[in-house]
């Protein structure tokens, strides 16, 4: 065996630098095809079926330790909560009584003024199995996924209020991006008097910022922020916000408007996801191309 | 002086377990200021074989692990797997000086490595989102300090023994 040693040295094959050279221009390549265009969704498909199973396992420990607290939660507490919970049930009740009436004739007013019905948006739970580990970006991964019908752009909310927008589909899992992510924009109006607007992530952990609104903008403190509902993507009429600080700096064109978010973005353990898709009369052929495009920059 | 101890031959089973545990690791769920303060046990797993055995696991290896890495951080697909590419061929260029150093030297030498290794990383993010995160430089001295123990840890278990059954 000692006498192969030096033979297999001139056998190494290709320097390190070569071998360096063609997988730094290999990465180059792949991440650039990655950030500019979506080829690479089936490789990272693929191997995500590798990969996320052992991260799922490796986040249930904390799972169970969670569920062992449940379960030795005292009996006090449970009577407790469960009196709470009759109590807001007999509160909503009423309110889902009157909702009732109302819904029933909304239906018959939209009737008579034959009025397009407005899409009835069906949703389904799913759960946060883990929230991802990088600090540029505020997404979390829920456990359902193209099995069980979630597309890509589908809208995420909890029970307050818009929480994000799936933006990757993995067989299992999909991966929600948070409204408070830098990148997530969400099309919005103003409650008290129907001003639009957009809100972006502020970039930190719990806070949404309007960008692009004059000093001279009709918007105060304790403003509610409204999905608008023109972008076609997420259903009108959705709280997303509310605002809590507004700087008018005239230095500055623009207002710094500060909101907090409605839905509980980093605390909930349990989202739904808005399966159904508004059914919108078709765009006129010049604005469906650019809609296209921006689409395809942002899902 | 040198630590170093001659390796298997072929030490596939050492190579694959210290992988797939640094993996396990990583993909842990760190959060806040523990996930700044991690060290890269895959860089560093890496890191070390690409020193003392390279014809095994080298840039190629480094890179294709990267690729993993993305995938399960939802990073741009080739952040990583450049970043260990880097790291290895740093390990691979720098092996002979870096076996004839004793523990403490060897992490001294590492430590620059590791954070060429982050700084590309931050980079394409920069150059991709426009962000760097400077905390994240923490998670290098940590590795650089995990680099003594893990040595002997892996050199114990993987060095040829008399008896099988004698560590």
């Amino acid at each position: 065996m000692e006498n192969a040693q030096p033979v297999r040295f001139f056998k190494r094959g290709h320097s390190a630098t070569t071998r360096f050279v063609l997988f730094l221009s290999l990465s180059v390549l792949l991440m650039g095809v990655d950030a500019h265009f979506r080829y690479l969704e089936n490789v990272r498909y693929g191997l995500s079926v590798l990969v996320q199973p052992v991260q799922q396992l490796l986040v249930s420990p904390g799972d169970w330790l969670r569920q062992g607290r449940e379960y030795l939660y005292t009996q006090s507490s449970l009577i407790r909560n469960s009196e709470l919970l009759l109590r807001q049930h007999e509160q909503d009740k009423q309110g889902l009584l009157r909702l009732q009436s109302l819904e029933a004739e909304n239906r018959q007013l939209r009737k008579l003024a034959e009025l397009r019905q407005s899409v009835e948006y069906s949703s389904q739970l799913a759960e946060v199995v883990y929230q991802e580990k990088d600090v540029f970006r505020r997404r979390v991964f829920l456990d359902k996924g193209a099995q069980a019908g979630v597309q890509a752009g589908q809208v995420v909310m909890d029970d307050n209020g818009i929480a994000g927008q799936v933006t990757r589909v993995y067989p299992l899992l999909s991966e929600v991006t948070l409204i408070t992510d830098k990148e997530q924009a969400v099309p919005v109006s103003v409650l008290r008097n129907g001003l639009r607007t957009v809100v972006f992530g502020a970039g930190n952990v719990s806070q949404l910022s309007v960008r692009y609104l004059p000093i001279s903008s009709d918007i105060q403190k304790d403003d509610m922020l409204m999905t608008s509902g023109i972008d076609g993507v997420y259903p009108p009429g959705l709280p997303v916000a509310r605002v809590i600080r507004v700087d008018r700096d005239p230095a500055y064109p623009f207002a710094r408007i500060l909101c907090d978010p409605v839905a509980r973005v980093d605390q909930h353990k349990f989202l739904l996801i808005l399966t159904g898709q508004p059914n919108l009369p078709p765009k006129p052929e010049l604005e469906v191309e650019k809609a296209g495009k921006s689409r395809k920059k942002k899902p | 002086m040198s630590d170093v101890l001659p390796h298997h031959r072929n030490p596939f089973w050492p190579i694959t377990l210290s992988l797939v545990t640094a993996l396990l690791l990583n993909w842990l769920p760190w959060h806040g200021w523990l996930l700044a303060l991690r060290p890269d046990f895959v860089a560093l797993v890496l890191l070390y074989w690409s020193v003392y055995t390279p014809h095994r696991l080298g840039i190629g290896m480094a890179w294709a692990i990267g690729l993993l890495c993305d995938v399960a951080d939802a990073s741009l697909l080739g952040q990583h797997a450049l970043a260990y590419a880097v790291l290895a061929y740093g390990g691979v260029t720098l092996r002979r000086r870096i076996r004839m150093l004793d523990l403490a030297q060897q992490a001294i030498q590492g430590f620059p490595m590791l954070l060429a290794s982050y700084l590309v990383f931050g980079l394409v993010e920069w150059l991709v989102r426009g962000e760097f995160v400077w905390l994240y430089l923490l998670g290098c001295l940590t590795s650089a300090l995990l680099w003594g123990p893990m040595t002997l840890l892996l050199q114990t278990l993987s060095r040829p023994r008399a008896r099988s059954d004698v560590l």
